[in-house]
């Protein structure tokens, strides 16, 4: 390290105070904006759960469809109609929704149920124990072992439930990639044994999983269901969807965003503040090295030092206080929704380089102000 | 004859706008010589500090010209000049204006440091003049853990690290009781004035005079005479 910057760096740490706060200013500002975007970016993922468990690379569904939970079912001939559409290898129904569930104990329990395709299975999840085969079992049920899995009463194979007084039996235990948004557990059975223990309107699909035989067939697949009056999304366009629909149309992106700029506000204050008051109690010190002869330039480099170390170890110890606390919060509640995204993590590093250059330039000003015949003056 | 160092002449400086404009330094031309250690003396305000800031490249002045050996040091950049400061100029500040936030040896490296010297023996080398103003003991030490006098031979340390020429000095004995200022200043006379290093002390602190070879004296901007001191006397 250059000379000049190791003075920099001695001046900085060894005012134990002001380099405490300046951390202290920078690392909470990292870490609200950190665990604010995190909780957004869980809340988007678990919100498009059910897209990414079953993984079909594209959705057919009604137009007004607005998220994944938010189903308007298809009517039958929708399913014949997109199998005749070339470019697609094959299409499956799939059922979506919710029931009631009576547990063992006679409480009531809310749950999501998937209906898989009877012939394929396709979106069918990764068994932990059992055996996929047995959910053409009579009253077969497998339920997924996620966050909200203790509210079954932590079945196991051969436990029983009611569902719409029709006996249903868990026969396998599996998981998926990623938990539900709104905190129920989740069953897998098939199609045709869903639409005969849930009661449903008149249309009974409540989505299109297609396979196009390639990625050149999606846009053939996506104009051939638009002209029939329906909606084809790629996965990353129904994830895209459903995101932009919990960001802009509902509260929650708005204030998220919100907390994140109050959060780089609050940093930004402490730390320019705190850095601002350092660079005038060591004003005299940067005129004094002026007039023995460092140049201006050798000045700045040591504030822009001062200011870019602060911001990246503040910028560190933000992002490792944020996991450690997620990390801690989901070992004691099993539906905490924050998830660290290397977006959250750029946009918190370009918040922090503002912090930085907004504090570091008012210390330049300062700092090029200062008169070496102010030392001589005292 | 001795080889001149500073050589100014002319030198006027104003500063502000009218109606406040104030003449601070007028018509000031005067040489300061190698092995000469040179006195500027008069009351607060009679502008000695701002001639000592014209001839050390710090405060341009608004007429006139400062020599150094034979540059012009006003026809520098500025980058130019605080090169030149840094070699051939050694500082100490009335209030020192030393780095708490380091050791006192750091404090005497830095103008070797901002030379780009490699900061082990750069703080080596300030160490070894440490020694020279009887302070190597303190080395480790953070300078607010020195007395008043121990801090003037720090900045001294400092001042003299990179071996300039010139030495300034602004009022060396104002933070010290009579005694400290009195061996500071003959310490400054025995050990560091030599045939290669011109001394220029302000100060208007009677009791150091007898350690002075010419006394310039100054009163409202001008210079009002220029004597030689007790020791030519001698």
């Amino acid at each position: 390290m250059p000379g000049i910057l190791l003075i920099a760096y001695k001046l900085l740490i060894n005012d134990r105070a002001k380099f405490a706060a300046l951390l202290v200013g920078i690392t909470f500002a990292v870490f609200l904006m950190i665990e604010m975007t995190s909780l957004f970016a869980g809340i988007l993922s678990r919100s498009s759960s059910t897209v990414i468990n079953i993984g079909a690379s594209v959705w057919v569904m009604d137009p007004a469809v607005q998220t994944v939970a938010n189903t308007i079912p298809l009517p039958d001939y929708v399913l014949d109609e997109v199998r005749s559409v070339p470019g697609v290898k094959y299409a499956v129904p799939l059922y979506s929704g919710g029931a009631l569930l009576k547990l063992r104990d006679g409480t009531y329990q809310s749950a999501n149920v998937i209906g898989l395709d009877d012939t394929s299975l396709f979106g069918r999840p990764q068994m932990l124990s059992g055996n996929i085969e047995d959910i053409f079992a009579e009253n077969a049920f497998i339920a997924i072992q996620d966050a909200e899995f203790y509210k079954l009463q932590n079945p196991h194979i051969g436990t029983e439930f009611e569902l719409n007084d029709h006996r249903g039996v868990i026969v396998g235990i599996a998981r998926v990639a990623s938990s539900a948004l709104f905190g129920v557990p989740t069953l897998y059975t098939t199609y045709n044994r869903a639409l005969q223990y849930i009661p449903n309107s008149r249309f009974t699909m409540s989505y299109l999983l297609v396979e196009p035989k390639s990625p050149a067939d999606v846009a053939t697949i996506k104009a051939q269901v638009k002209a029939a009056g329906y909606l084809a999304l790629t996965r990353d366009e129904f994830v895209q969807k459903i995101s932009d629909f919990y960001m802009y149309q509902t509260g929650i992106g708005t204030n998220m965003m919100l907390m994140t700029l109050i959060s780089f506000i609050v940093g930004l204050s402490i730390s320019g503040q705190t850095f601002y008051t350092f660079i005038l109690e060591n004003i005299d010190k940067f005129g004094a090295l002026k007039a023995i002869g460092a140049k201006g330039r050798e000045l700045v480099e040591m504030i822009l030092f001062q200011a870019t170390f602060v911001a990246l170890t503040g910028y560190g110890l933000g992002v490792g206080l944020c996991a450690a606390l997620i990390w801690i919060a989901r070992s004691h509640l099993p539906d905490y929704a924050a998830m660290i995204t290397f977006g959250n993590l750029a946009m918190a590093f370009v918040m922090v380089v503002i912090i930085a250059a907004i504090s570091s330039y008012v210390g330049v000003r300062k700092v090029l102000r200062i008169e070496p015949f102010d030392i001589f003056r005292g | 004859m001795a080889r001149t160092a500073i050589e100014a002449r002319g030198i006027n400086k104003w500063f502000g706008e009218e109606p406040i404009r104030t003449h601070a330094v007028k018509d000031v031309s005067f040489e300061a010589s190698f092995g000469e250690m040179l006195y500027v003396v008069g009351p607060s305000g009679s502008g000695k500090t701002t001639m000592l800031s014209m001839i050390s490249g710090i405060l341009r002045p608004s007429s006139g010209t400062v020599q150094v050996e034979d540059a012009d040091i006003w026809s520098l950049s500025s980058d130019e000049l605080a090169a030149f400061r840094l070699k051939r100029i050694g500082f100490v500040f009335q209030d020192y204006h030393l780095f708490p936030r380091l050791t006192t040896a750091e404090n005497v490296a830095i103008p070797l440091i901002l030379q780009h010297r490699e900061w082990n023996a750069a703080v080596e080398e300030a160490e070894r003049n440490l020694e020279i103003v009887g302070l190597r003991n303190r080395a480790p030490l953070p300078p607010v853990k020195l007395s008043g006098g121990e801090q003037q031979r720090v900045a001294i340390a400092r001042a003299i690290v990179s071996r300039p020429d010139i030495l300034i000095f602004d009022e060396p004995t104002a933070s010290l009781d009579g005694d400290t200022g009195r061996n500071i200043v003959s310490f400054v006379r025995e050990h560091l004035l030599t045939d290669q290093r011109c001394i220029v002390i302000v100060t208007h602190d009677a009791r150091i005079y007898e350690f002075a070879d010419r006394i310039l004296r100054m009163e409202d901007g001008r210079v009002t005479g220029i004597e030689r001191s007790q020791l030519d006397a001698q």
